[in-house]
């Protein structure tokens, strides 16, 4: 009976766990599915999380608001969206190598700044995060009420974002164009559509998610920042979008693929497994490449994806 | 026949050192971007509140402040120029392999293992065969991510990336574990070397060592890939798969060639860091060497001659950033901000600089 109980809540544990992880990663997913379904590949978000994780940090430290935490790691992303957008609309640069140097930039520029600000203290700097938010009679209903209805803010406006996402790619005039753009660029274009706009909308909404998401490990559950303190999402959250097929709803099962993968981790090191710790910690990273070889070869990338659009090209 | 002695020709034309041909013009936008990236520093230094003339000086003394220094900047720029060499084959192939980091520690366990389990072979033999290991690590590490580009058509640039994260807890476990070193000492590293096999430093008092010919003599064997058969298939392949196709390459094949040609240089490195400076493996090792190796091959343009240069260049950003934030309180990240706006003003060089160069 008592086994029974500490199986379950270490179930319920291991689930909420699971949805919180998972979080960050679909913000970031969802951002990278408008981005790459205009036409477009990202491959900068892990450097674009990691500067709205530190700006997300030293806004909210110095404000003491969340917030305006939240506002400034989205600003941030944004511009970073837009240097991604300069780079491979305006400049028409290869996008693979692009991503790969604003990653080493936003990796580099968040540790300098920290350290700037900060210096080297033995004691980190701390905040405290968003709070859980029980939501009033939900969060009461067993099991389903402490695993679905009792996280932050933040938890639950990305879930919100699944639909409302799903909603603009599909039911809207915006949405209809960037997936022209993203198709067939010439058509789209013939159509009065102006590409380059719809492109620097789409990375720039790209790099906004992106930013929250990374601002969510400091502001959303950990408090706390560290350099390369995002260890990798990024790009699984790139991942994640090629496993969903460019679709919002497929992303939240992704993405708690590998919220679930990161809980199971940590549980069993608390657990006290006899497995190496460094095995556990391994298996993010393994799943991400299982997961995208499990897809890679029946999807379908957007029609246009990562060629720079030039009227008279075909 | 006549078509092999064309190409043959315009790769000797290619193999130039790049101050030969068109000087100024194919000099000045890598060198502009390198001031642009300073100047940007220095700006963020002077946002701060800290001096950036101060910082920019101690960096220089830093890197060829004494005849030390300066040696110290060549024993950096080594592991630089072969990791680069590494990454420029992948990416003449359009193989964006930024696995450099995952396949130089591949290399660096595999060789450390040799000579810490097959100690009872001849010691020259296992002088020769630990590199080959090192080799053989960083070929295995880096074939993965070709077989499933070429297979499995998974991207190459996450599956990379998720080998590097493996790569570094796979060390984390060795060092601490099946690896670690047996004389009752608790800290994660493995055994010494036996002495036979520790590299001998060239200056006494100096770290220079015989790694430094090894990059140079692997810069030579590039330039020489690059005019055989196999040199102008990963280039074919590269510029257009369809065409590749066309013509009966293997492209699959291919793919596996360059990430296993790409990830044993790496690997090598590896067996030079381990060997040559460190004695044993530690978790400190190629801190950085993937993203670097990725700036250096660009900013030399992916040419074997160019690497040399830009090599050079960032051992001394590098050696003289660590002086930088000893001596002058500035943190050594201000050079990874530098890498990065290095790549994407390299890649919008064209763009910005209204200059025609082959792109991408």
């Amino acid at each position: 009976m008592n086994a029974g109980l500490v199986s379950m809540s270490l179930i319920v544990g291991l689930i909420a766990a699971s949805i919180r992880l998972a979080a960050p990663i679909l913000l970031t997913a969802i951002g990278e599915i408008f981005t790459e379904r205009s036409g477009i590949l990202n491959l900068g978000l892990e450097g674009i999380m990691l500067m709205g994780a530190l700006s997300g940090f030293l806004v909210a430290y110095l404000s003491n608001s969340l917030w305006l935490g939240i506002l400034a790691s989205m600003l941030t992303g944004m511009l970073f969206g837009l240097l991604m957008g300069f780079m491979s609309i305006t400049a028409r640069v290869n996008q693979v190598v692009a991503g790969i140097g604003i990653t080493i930039l936003g990796g580099g520029l968040s540790t300098l700044l920290f350290r700037l600000y900060f210096g080297l203290r033995t004691e980190p700097p701390t905040l405290s995060p968003f709070p859980a938010l029980r939501i009033p009679l939900l969060s009461e209903i067993p099991f389903l009420g402490p695993t679905l209805f009792n996280h932050n803010v933040m938890v639950y406006l990305s879930m919100a974002l699944v639909p409302v996402s799903w909603i603009i790619l599909y039911r809207t005039n915006f949405g209809l164009a960037v997936r022209a753009v993203g198709e067939k660029p010439k058509a789209a274009d013939t159509r009065g559509i102006s590409i380059a706009f719809i492109r620097y909308a789409s990375v720039i909404i790209g790099g906004a998610l992106a930013g929250i998401g990374g601002a969510f490990l400091p502001l959303g559950y950990l408090g706390i920042f560290w350099t390369h303190m995002t260890a990798g999402r990024g790009f699984i959250a790139v991942a994640v979008v090629i496993f969903s097929r460019w679709d919002p709803a497929r992303a939240l099962l992704g993405a708690l693929i590998f919220g679930g993968a990161m809980a199971l981790q940590l549980a069993l090191q608390t657990l006290n497994v006899p497995i190496p710790s460094e095995w556990l910690q391994m298996l993010p990273f393994v799943i991400t490449i299982l997961a995208l070889i499990s897809i890679s070869r029946r999807a379908e990338f957007p029609g246009a994806f990562t060629i720079p659009y030039k009227r008279g090209e075909f | 026949m006549s078509r092999s002695e064309q190409t043959e020709e315009s790769e000797v034309i290619s193999a130039i050192p790049i101050v030969w041909r068109g000087t100024w013009k194919r000099f000045y936008p890598p060198l502009l971007s390198i001031v642009l990236a300073l100047s940007i520093g220095a700006a963020l230094l002077i946002i701060s509140g800290r001096d950036p003339l101060k910082a920019y000086l101690g960096l220089f003394f830093g890197a060829f402040g004494t005849f030390d220094r300066f040696v110290e900047t060549l024993v950096k720029a080594t592991p630089l120029l072969i990791v680069a060499l590494s990454v420029s084959i992948s990416f003449r192939c359009q193989v964006w392999n930024i696995g450099a980091g995952g396949q130089f520690l591949l290399g660096a366990i595999a060789a450390t293992w040799c000579a810490l389990n097959l100690s009872w072979l001849p010691s020259w033999l296992l002088i020769l065969l630990c590199p080959l290991a090192g080799i053989a690590g960083g070929a295995l590490w880096g074939g993965i991510a070709g077989l499933l580009k070429g297979y499995l058509q998974a991207n190459e640039v996450i599956t990379t990336t998720m080998l590097n994260y493996i790569a570094i807890y796979l060390l984390a476990y060795l060092v601490r574990g099946p690896m670690m070193d047996p004389s009752g000492v608790i800290f994660p590293q493995s055994a010494l070397l036996p002495d036979a096999l520790q590299l001998t430093h060239l200056i006494p008092g100096t770290r220079l060592n015989i790694t430094l010919i090894i990059a140079l003599l692997c810069t030579v064997l590039v330039l020489l890939f690059w005019r055989s058969k196999y040199g102008l298939q990963t280039e074919i392949v590269g510029a257009s798969r369809r065409v590749a196709e066309h013509s009966g390459l293997n492209v699959n094949r291919t793919f596996l060639l360059v990430t296993m040609i790409s990830g044993g240089l790496a690997g090598l490195s590896g067996w030079g860091d381990v060997f040559a400076l460190h004695y044993r493996l530690i978790e400190e090792i190629a801190r950085g060497y993937g993203n670097l190796g990725i700036v250096v091959a660009l900013l030399g343009e992916l040419h074997p001659i160019g690497m040399i240069i830009s090599a050079f260049l960032f051992a001394a950003l590098v050696v003289g950033g660590n002086a930088m934030e000893r001596n002058a309180g500035v943190p050594f990240a201000l050079v990874d901000v530098i890498q990065g706006v290095v790549i994407l003003l390299v890649l919008a060089r064209s763009y910005l600089f209204q200059q025609r160069r082959r792109s991408l």
